[in-house]
């Protein structure tokens, strides 16, 4: 059933309307945070550590030295020993199968918090991440080239180190979907580490590209999910696996998370990523592609199996994804020959067996995947680490380049053909004990139809490929003759490097032959946690006597050995990848799907949609306005409202006829009569600013009137730069049919638009006025804002977040315009002295008594002087305006723009050299200043414990000024007035500069020349 | 008064509109401020008009919407000024930088033919 989760604040609450999920959804003990225990609760507190130890640690890395290669791992390498140390110690709170908890309000309103929640599953992926997260590091510190930027490296790699985390504790289902993005964006920055390579570059788009609209689709899936569910708590949407399975939009939740978990753990068809991702450093992929990100796929399957496991579609999407992928990765990896080339393939095909697993819908199944995660994670690691140091000590991974490698690096060698023989599963060996389980499922009969009847050949045809290429692997590269013309010769790496090759190969083999003891009772809480009561009685044992299982291992390995020895000889010599195969490449197929979407279709769609032109674009967006507002009124049966002349006031008559002269006028002296189009413009302005007065809003009109005087400074300054146009007799012949045809057009259109515009306004203003919120702020405005101007009060106080919205808007205009000015060059037809100054300064030439320059500094003589005088008045005027703005019309707008417009007049009267000289005016100073003090205001309400913007409200009495309101909201209104005087000053100063820099431009333009000449 | 104040605001759009068709930058920002007047005075009007009702209040305490004017459209159009200045003063700059770039006032940055 579909909740809406709209209003659903609490915790509580929402654990309430649980009841109103179907029935049978009750919510498992152990899933319920246990209150009466106070440790547990006390060590769910330490969960965020994994969060942000090493985000904390990514940022501080950044900061090291790049010659600093030792204290950088040291200190990377400390931080993920922490994680480990705290995963470590937390075993005992899950062992019981307790759930850990961290809960933190994020945006409850919509069911968001930030939850973490380990569990045991979630617990043993912790222990993966931080463990083999603290071997790589010890590795890197000694596989990463002097010349590389190391602490880069560490940086992104803690990073991604908590953004998995944060996958795998994630307790709320978006909170997972932002970790997941965060690993995949992570993962790109790392895969595209040497990023002066075109490969690594490549690679990391491709691998962002898929797992990142991976990532969207199962966004959307888990958003549904949530829908369905009525929470995004992870907790209860595990308890609702019923609702979810009988929800008529399973299927399409179902398809949406695939795409995200296949995508991830690079399933066929999506798998093609995988090899490109393994231009990154070898300590990349030896965490990301073995161990961590691409398990993040299967760790999704994996835990919400509980939910969405067991249906017909979940077996065969899942089941048919998993056992291409097995067989496919398998037989791909024999063909290569890069090394990484060849673990790349193997670790698809090892997800697509973990896949198979999990798609089957069985509890034992369930098992075995989880125990092969854990394996492979182990042997793959420490093979891609071994494939590292055989690249760093030979120079090469090209197994055809490769050979008799065991002479020069025995530990390593030996070190590898372990691991590779848990690879290829044989027996005493982690890697078997989990494929005999898998081999055992696989002769299970699960659901009756041609895919189950299949699996079992499929895993031991595959698992006889995997024989073939972990032998590749160890025969090519470590016998036959001594390599010859090797970039390096070979040697044992450092002590340190191999170090962790060493654990983890002890590992598979301790596991591998004491399983029960070792991993047993860690693999026991992970799947307890998964499964619940659902649990399956499973044995670790090594022996299991002599069954199928045993016989399919048996033909397995001697199949797999027989087929590399036949087939030794071509691969010595044969190109990369397997025979017709190789030409159906993925990553083509991704590119040209690419280029056809993102490339092809967008230049037909803008070829045959597009235009450059504005004009067209112009109608086309006002014939939209048109039908987007008239439709709802047809649709909607509307009827004309009766004529009503009502108070009709004779003198506001007239003030409109005025007013739609001066607008039709305005319009029609646009193009040859600009100056005078600009003053009827003023005039329309100020019939509206009159209009606002008459009907009862003061404030209104004082802003637009002040507004509308510096609008018209700007215009008045812009309109030198634009070209002279003089009308020419329009002669009936001049006009051709086209204009005269677009003209009548645009004419039609505009009436229609302004007449549909009348029709809405005076219906709407001649209906009674419903109830609005505007009783809330009429009532609250003084009691609780501490302000009668009702206005002021829900612009500084209610509403102050969107008036800090609006002044940084202000604030990005007014650099804008100060950037492109600067870079301005004008027009060299508007270059020259103005007409009027060359009438004037031939004036001085022709009178003898007269100085060159007197006229033009005479000009508006008695004007200016008053305009000079009247500056400290202004400034009155807007300390005026700013003091009750809280009560009474005015505010830091108005006041801001009047400070302004009094600077603008000295500008006007002085001229920009006169007021340079006496007046240092620092606009950019003023709009930080102001930005910060409105910022402040607001982040001071936190100091108190209130939220963002919280204002109080007081009246202090001064001297002479006497008693003003001084609430806190007049702080802010304080960096209102800064910024907006500094955003006006500064965009009116940039335009008035250009005629100063003009004539300097013109004299370097003719010394230029003048040089040119000479 | 609806009928006035109506009645203006679709002489204001209509020559707002008609200047937005127009191929020249000049004529394209007077018709912007036309189009914002209108547009503006049409969300005030959506609070009603109110001859004479008080808009600020007595400092008293809580004020009803019967015997004050409707604050909310008024706060909207309040920022709307601002904001129509800054694309004003945003647009100036660009039809400057545009005709200093491409040597006309044309709004495509060259002429058209049939013009």
């Amino acid at each position: 059933m579909p909740l809406p989760l709209r209003g659903l604040s609490g915790h509580r609450l929402r654990w309430s309307f649980l009841g109103d999920t179907p029935a049978g959804t009750q919510v498992p003990l152990s899933n319920i945070p246990n209150e009466g225990n106070g440790t547990i609760e006390y060590a769910g507190k330490l969960l965020p550590i994994f969060i942000l130890a090493p985000f904390a640690g990514s940022l501080i890395v950044i900061f090291f030295p790049s010659d600093q290669r030792g204290a950088t791992a040291w200190f990377a390498g400390a931080i993920a020993l922490v994680c480990f140390l705290v995963t470590a110690g937390l075993y005992p709170f899950v062992a019981s199968g307790g759930v850990l908890r961290y809960q933190l309000d994020w945006i409850p309103e919509l069911g968001l918090d930030f939850t973490l929640r380990m569990d045991g599953f979630a617990w043993l992926f912790s222990a993966l991440i931080t463990a083999i997260g603290v071997l790589v590091v010890l590795y890197a510190r000694y596989y990463m080239a002097a010349e590389d930027p190391v602490p880069r490296f560490f940086a992104l790699f803690l990073a991604f180190m908590a953004s998995m985390l944060g996958v795998v504790l994630s307790g709320n289902l978006i909170l997972l979907a932002v970790f997941w993005e965060l690993t995949s964006i992570v993962s790109f920055l790392l895969i595209g580490y040497w990023h002066h390579n075109a490969h690594a570059r490549d690679g990391a788009r491709i691998a962002l590209t898929m797992t990142g609209m991976g990532g969207l689709c199962m966004l959307v899936g888990l958003l549904i999910m949530g829908r369905i569910v009525g929470s995004y708590d992870l907790d209860v949407v595990l308890a609702s696996g019923d609702a979810i399975r009988n929800h008529p939009l399973y299927l399409t939740v179902l398809i949406l998370l695939l795409l995200g978990a296949l995508t991830k753990s690079a399933q066929f068809p999506f798998h093609f990523w995988l090899p490109h991702a393994m231009a990154a450093p070898t300590p990349v992929s030896a965490y990301l592609h073995s161990a961590t990100m691409v398990k993040a796929g299967v760790f999704l399957l994996a835990r919400l199996w509980p939910v969405m496991a067991g249906t017909e579609a979940w077996f065969w999407i899942v089941g048919l994804a998993g056992l291409t992928t097995l067989l496919l990765g398998a037989y791909f990896a024999i063909f290569q020959q890069d090394l990484k080339g060849l673990l790349a393939y193997s670790t698809i095909s090892h997800l697509g067996l973990i896949t198979v697993l999990l798609s089957l819908g069985s509890p034992l199944a369930a098992v075995a995947a989880v125990f092969h995660i854990v394996n492979h994670a182990t042997f793959k690691a420490s093979l891609f680490m071994a494939a590292g140091i055989i690249d760093h000590e030979t120079g090469t991974r090209d197994m055809r380049r490769l050979s008799g490698l065991f002479h020069y690096m025995p530990i390593t060698a030996t070190l590898a053909m372990v691991a590779s023989a848990a690879m290829a599963g044989v027996p005493l060996l982690n890697g078997f004990l989990s494929k005999e389980m898998f081999f055992a499922e696989a002769i299970e009969t699960h659901l009756v139809n041609a895919l189950d009847t299949m699996t079992p050949y499929v895993a031991t045809v595959a698992s006889m490929f995997a024989v073939t290429y972990s032998l590749r692997f160890i025969h090519s590269v470590f016998y036959g003759p001594a390599p010859n013309d090797l970039p390096k010769k070979p040697h044992e790496p450092p002590r340190w490097m191999r170090a962790p090759v060493d654990f983890l190969v002890l590992a598979c083999l301790v596991v591998g032959i004491i399983p029960a003891q070792t991993i047993g009772p860690f693999l026991h809480t992970a799947v307890v946690s998964i499964l619940g009561e659902r649990t399956p009685q499973y044995s670790l044992a090594v022996w299991h006597g002599w069954n199928i299982p045993l016989i399919m291992s048996f033909v397995a390995l001697s199949g797999g050995v027989g087929l590399y020895f036949l087939m030794r000889s071509y691969l010595a010599s044969s190109v990369e990848g397997p025979p017709v195969f190789r030409l159906l490449q993925g990553q083509r197929i991704f590119e040209r799907v690419l280029v056809t979407l993102s490339w092809k279709w967008a230049r037909s769609l803008e070829q045959h949609l597009g235009t450059r032109r504005l004009q067209p674009q112009m109608c086309f967006v006002v014939l939209l306005a048109l039908v987007a507002g008239a439709a709802p009124l047809v649709l909607g049966g509307f009827k004309l409202p009766p004529l009503l002349i009502r108070g009709v006031d004779p003198a506001f008559a007239l003030l409109w006829v005025i007013g739609i002269a001066c607008a039709v006028g305005s319009a029609y002296q646009a193009k040859f009569h600009r100056l005078a189009s600009l003053v009827l413009l003023g005039g329309a302005g100020l019939v509206t600013c009159i209009t606002f007065v008459w009907l009862s809003a003061p404030d209104l009109a004082v802003t637009q009137l002040l507004v509308e005087i510096v609008t018209t400074v700007l215009i008045l300054l812009g309109l030198r730069w634009l070209p002279k146009r003089i009308k020419q007799r329009e002669d009936a012949e001049d006009l051709s049919f086209r204009i005269r045809l677009r003209r009548l057009r645009d004419f039609i259109l505009a009436i229609l638009a302004g007449g549909g515009m009348m029709l809405i306004a005076y219906t709407v203003m001649t209906r009674p006025l419903p109830e609005t919120i505007a009783s809330y702020f009429l009532e609250r405005a003084y009691t609780e804002g501490g302000g009668t101007n009702v206005v002021n009060v829900i612009l500084v106080d209610f509403r102050g977040f969107d008036t800090l919205g609006e002044i940084a808007v202000l604030c990005i205009v007014a650099l804008t315009v100060f950037a492109l000015l600067l870079r301005f060059r004008p027009q060299a037809d508007s270059l020259e002295t103005p007409e009027q100054q060359r009438v004037q300064n031939a004036f001085d030439d022709d009178h003898p008594d007269r100085a060159a320059g007197d006229s033009v500094a005479d000009y508006l003589f008695v004007p200016s002087v008053i305009m000079r005088w009247m500056f400290p008045i202004t400034g009155l005027l807007a300390g005026y305006l700013f003091l009750r703005g809280h009560d009474l019309p005015g505010g830091g707008f108005a006041a801001g723009i009047a400070m302004s417009i009094g600077f603008i007049l000295q500008y006007m009267s002085g001229g920009t050299r006169w007021v340079e000289e006496r007046l240092r005016i620092h606009p950019l100073r003023w709009m930080s200043i102001g930005l910060l003090v409105a910022v402040a205001t607001g982040a001071g309400s936190w100091l108190f414990g209130y939220p963002f913007l919280t204002s109080h409200a007081q009246y202090v009495t001064l001297p002479i000024v006497g008693r003003f309101p001084l609430a806190s909201a007049i702080l802010f209104d304080l960096g209102v007035f800064s910024l907006v005087l500094g955003a006006t000053v500064l965009m009116l100063i940039a335009i008035a500069h250009q005629s100063v820099r003009a004539p300097r431009a013109q004299m370097r333009a003719a010394r230029a020349e003048k040089e040119g000449v000479r | 008064m609806e009928l006035i104040l109506s009645a203006g605001i679709g002489a204001l759009t209509a020559s707002g509109v008609y200047l937005l068709l127009r191929p020249r930058t000049y004529q394209v920002i007077i018709g912007l401020s036309l189009l914002s007047y209108a547009v503006n005075l049409f969300i005030f009007g959506m609070g009603r008009l109110r001859v004479n009702a008080p808009p600020v209040l007595e400092p008293a305490g809580a004020g009803d919407l019967a015997s004050y004017t409707d604050p909310v459209p008024q706060a909207l159009v309040l920022t709307a000024i601002v904001i129509g200045f800054a694309m004003t003063a945003l647009f100036l700059v660009v039809l400057l930088a545009s005709r200093g770039f491409t040597g006309t006032d044309h709004v495509d940055g060259r002429e058209q033919r049939h013009d």
